[in-house]
């Protein structure tokens, strides 16, 4: 009880302690989505598109980095759905030509009119232990404004994941929710990146997830488990990271990979089964199951 | 079984066209689905016959021609189950709940509603597998599962996208029992398939499709040695049997003769 009463001491960790959980559950609960898409590798490439929006603000009004990095980063995840809907180009490719032309994009024009500063520094490595209480209201804002999408949402955004064709004929408006989960990817991943720093960002979005996809088939439990997982893993990562003196976002991906690793011992093959192929529509699965 | 069509009109395409980018897969397409229609389309594998269903269902925009639905037009589509993601996290009853999708609020299914699926998966011989994963289930389990999602919308039109590939003799059996029910019920059916003799012989109407629609007919009409050519590329006998029309393909020692 000691230890884990004594970091509590201090404001600084307090704070910390708050938003390593918000933003664990946070990307966490999204990530179910992102994961079961093939997109995973869209919060790597979002964190960096979004270095863009930070190198437009520093060129016209850069005390609104976070609203420019904000808009050039759901610019980026809407060109992204429009690219995979509108050619034959998959979800994984289009994601990398987008996001990492937007970061180039950004390098360019900071190599040309801007200087990095506290803000840029910020937004690459994460400052949860310097983070303002504008910060965590804002991750506050985003955390309830996903949470009550997905509640409302839920249904839709999971037939438009599962099957978008037959959604649609059965009037979901698939464009639509598609649209506003990215929107929504958008926010979660400009509320964490200033506090958690991309590494983080990109890793808390996939791995509760599969953690959670190896426990369980039912949409519903995967949801809970992997906001849980997020959750629990900010938590001890915030603490480990004191004892130990390492950096929090760092010690925070470790626990995630730490519970993957032994939930993957745990449940074997089986886990192994459920994870492999979480976007695949792969006859090699019918072939399988017929074997 | 009667079902050629004759009922008030639920679809018509005039001349319909389509295209994938510059690839054109569908041809001057003109064709009917009324109320109390069974039809089946055949064709080869990339005739167009899964392009034909989405026309049909409005998830593709014809490029040249048009397409007519009727108003208010209740439509439920069965996928092939080839394109399904079986690794995706849903159990039976998450997956036939998607039915009841549109202007439900919230998450978890209702009393009503979970007595629903289950009444319809105990009509369709799954009930007592709603808490299952979906790839824990057979073959003919998941197809019937897909159509279990199809009924709870009480649909007027049910499309079905090669409902009896990769099913055993017996579960294809089943399956045209279940839809012939369904037929009689009042559902209009169209179906595609290239399974002549264990699905398109046994149906009312078929229309034959390569890239454009080269006959349309009873299967007595258009299971013919030149219609089958024309539609597969290949020649094949049509024999007799019981009244029905079986197909056979021409015997290899035909080839032989005519490759020596």
């Amino acid at each position: 009880m000691e230890t884990l009463l004594e970091p509590l001491a201090y404001a600084f960790f307090q704070k910390g302690l708050i938003v390593a959980g918000l933003s664990g559950a946070l990307l966490g609960l999204i990530g179910v989505y992102i994961v079961l898409r093939g997109m995973s590798y869209i919060g790597h490439g979002l964190s960096h598109s979004i270095f863009g929006g930070f190198a437009a603000a520093q060129l016209f009004a850069a005390q609104f980095y976070a609203l420019a990095a904000g808009l050039w980063g759901i610019a980026s995840a809407l060109a992204i759905t429009v690219v995979v809907k509108k050619s034959r180009v998959g979800a994984d490719a289009a994601i990398g030509v987008i996001t990492i032309a937007s970061f180039a994009l950004g390098v360019a024009l900071f190599a040309k009119f801007g200087s990095s500063g506290p803000s840029f520094d910020n937004a690459l490595f994460g400052s949860i232990l310097g983070i303002s209480v504008g910060q965590i209201v804002g991750l506050v804002a985003v955390a309830i404004l996903t949470s009550a999408f997905v509640f409302l949402r839920y249904r839709a955004l999971l037939f438009s994941t599962f099957d978008p064709e037959v959604a649609a004929v059965s009037g979901v408006r698939v464009n639509r929710v598609e649209a506003a989960l990215m929107i929504v990817l958008s926010l979660a991943i400009l509320a964490t990146l200033t506090v958690i720093g991309v590494t983080l960002v990109a890793a808390m979005l996939v791995i509760p997830a599969v953690i959670a996809r190896m426990l369980t088939d039912s949409f519903g439990r995967m949801l809970a488990y992997s906001t849980a997982i997020g959750f629990a893993s900010g938590l001890v990562g915030m603490y480990l990271s004191y004892y130990a003196g390492v950096p929090s976002g760092t010690m925070i991906v470790l626990v995630g990979a730490t519970v993957f690793v032994i939930v993957l011992a745990i449940t074997g093959g089986r886990g192994l089964r459920r994870s492999a192929g979480l976007d695949s529509h792969s006859e090699d699965l019918l072939a399988e199951r017929a074997a | 079984m009667t079902g050629t069509g004759v009922g008030p009109e639920l679809i018509r395409l005039d001349g319909a066209a389509a295209s994938y980018g510059h690839h054109r897969v569908l041809t001057d397409v003109s064709f009917h689905v009324h109320e109390d229609q069974f039809t089946g389309i055949v064709g080869p594998s990339g005739a167009g016959k899964t392009t034909l269903l989405r026309l049909v269902l409005g998830t593709l925009k014809p490029v040249a021609g048009e397409v007519f639905r009727r108003p208010d037009l209740r439509v439920a589509y069965v996928p092939q189950l080839e394109t399904v993601n079986w690794n995706f996290p849903v159990t039976v009853m998450e997956c036939v709940l998607m039915s009841r999708t549109r202007g439900r609020r919230l998450p978890w299914a209702s009393r009503q509603e979970k007595a629903d699926v289950h009444a319809v998966l105990d009509r369709l011989g799954i009930g007592g597998l709603a808490e299952r994963h979906i790839r824990q289930l057979s073959g003919g389990q998941q197809q019937r599962m897909f159509l279990a999602r199809a009924l709870l919308r009480q649909p007027q039109l049910l499309l079905m996208d090669e409902p009896t590939s990769g099913v055993d003799v017996s579960t294809r059996h089943d399956i045209l029992h279940l839809l012939a029910d369904l037929h009689e019920d009042g559902v209009a059916i169209v179906l595609t398939t290239h399974d002549l003799n264990g699905m398109a012989a046994h149906l009312p109407h078929l229309v034959c499709v390569n890239h454009r629609i080269v006959a349309d007919g009873t299967p007595s009409e258009v299971i013919t040695p030149a219609v089958l050519e024309q539609t597969f590329g290949a020649r094949m006998e049509v024999l007799e049997h019981l009244g029905m029309r079986v197909v056979v393909d021409e015997a290899p020692s035909n080839y032989l003769a005519g490759g020596a």
